[in-house]
């Protein structure tokens, strides 16, 4: 059984804090489970809405909505966003955008029910709070850089287009899958 | 033919986000659940000692796709209907790579960092300002990187129209290859997992 004790015994550079609060924490699904309840909602999608899950095309939104209320010239005339300025309605009001704050509330009710819900930084024992949040924010840089050219991420490409065996997925997924291994090594002070 | 249920008119597209709100939560429920708010159990794939991310992936595909090939099989999806990614064989490729960077980097992918971020995270709140900031300057710099965004064009097609196999050929493959992978994914845990890993992962 999996408890958050158990990792932190691993990661030990976890505070003791956190320790205390994530004793009663619950153990993690079975991943199998997991997959069967997230294929499961994959499916309701396509059949209900004809479309998969996605994430990346949430933050486009928001991004969209963002630069148009700072420079509403300047955002219509971004080329890559002109599909969030059809018409007068808000950039946000984009079904992607009402997924991902859903994600947001499944994450807390499910975080809450297991009891993990705290403040805390994710990371190895050899390195500093501010660096690691400092590769956090340099992660979601390239990632978002990456799933702009890939036309999706995670969620858009490798699991909705996974699962309709879409030739572009397949190769952006095997590629997610290489690149992260290709630079695991190099970033393991960040982890172990 | 009556699914989907949108492309059909059954409801309009303000039904259409409340129904967006509603699928997020199962979405982000099942990440939480599986431990995807955690990037040190999310980057452990990549070390081999917790190959969690794998397992639920590929169970979700395999889930979705066998429902969506048996729904249309019985006459009930019209697959036709459900959007399909075009294909972009060189920017997909090359982002896909940008992407397995950023994982590893950042320890989230987009959707697992709004888990982390809702589960209170701090570095899965860095992670999504940096996804928004990435996504600001590849909105500036477009113009650029338009000519390779757009090049190598296939449209919408799948792995069973591109190869010219049937399709329950491909889908029959891709469970081969997700059961084998699960039972590898049990060797590779045992092989380099910390004590103990295999046990946790199945409780």
């Amino acid at each position: 059984m999996e408890t958050r004790s158990d990792t932190l015994e691993r990661w030990p550079s976890a505070g003791e804090e956190s320790a205390v609060a994530a004793k009663a924490a619950a153990p993690y699904m079975n991943p199998y489970l997991a997959g069967v309840g997230l294929g499961l909602v994959l499916l309701a999608a396509f059949v209900i809405m004809g479309r998969g899950l996605g994430a990346s095309g949430g933050f486009n939104a928001i991004v969209a909505f963002l630069m148009n209320e700072v420079a509403p010239e300047h955002a219509k005339t971004r080329e890559w966003l002109a599909g969030y300025f059809v018409g007068d309605a808000s950039p946000l009001k984009e079904w992607l955008f009402f997924e991902i704050v859903g994600v947001f509330t499944g994450a807390l009710i499910s975080g809450l029910l297991a009891r993990r819900v705290h403040v805390e930084v994710e990371k190895g024992p050899r390195v500093s709070v501010g660096v690691r949040l400092a590769m956090a924010f340099g992660g979601g840089v390239l990632m978002a850089i990456g799933a702009a050219l890939a036309r999706g991420c995670t969620s858009g490409q490798a699991l909705t287009g996974g699962a309709l065996l879409n030739l572009g997925s397949w190769g952006a997924m095997l590629m997610i899958f290489a690149g992260a291994y290709a630079l695991a090594y190099f970033v393991r002070w960040e982890w172990r | 033919m009556t699914a989907p249920f949108f492309k059909y008119g059954m409801f309009g597209d303000e039904t259409s986000l409340v129904i967006a709100f509603a699928i997020g939560i199962g979405f982000g429920f099942f990440l939480e659940r599986a431990g995807f708010g955690s990037a040190r159990k999310l980057v452990s794939q990549f070390y081999l000692n917790d190959l969690a991310v794998f397992k639920v992936m590929f169970t979700a595909i395999v889930t979705a796709m066998l429902g969506v090939t048996y729904l249309s099989w019985i006459g009930i999806l019209d697959l036709s209907l459900v959007y399909l990614t075009p294909t972009y064989v060189l920017p997909q490729l090359a982002g896909g790579l940008i992407l397995g960077f950023g994982f590893v980097v950042g320890g989230y992918c987009p959707g697992t960092s709004v888990a982390a971020f809702a589960t209170g995270k701090v570095d899965g709140l860095l992670y999504l300002l940096g996804i928004l900031a990435g996504t600001f300057a590849f909105a500036e710099l477009y113009p650029l990187v338009a000519r390779f965004h757009t090049a190598t064009s296939l449209g919408d097609t799948t792995i069973p129209q591109y190869f010219n196999l049937p399709y329950g050929l491909v889908v029959f493959a891709v469970v081969v290859v997700a059961v084998s992978g699960f039972w590898a994914a049990g060797l590779v845990e045992r092989a380099f997992g910390a004590k103990g890993v295999e046990e946790r992962s199945h409780p």
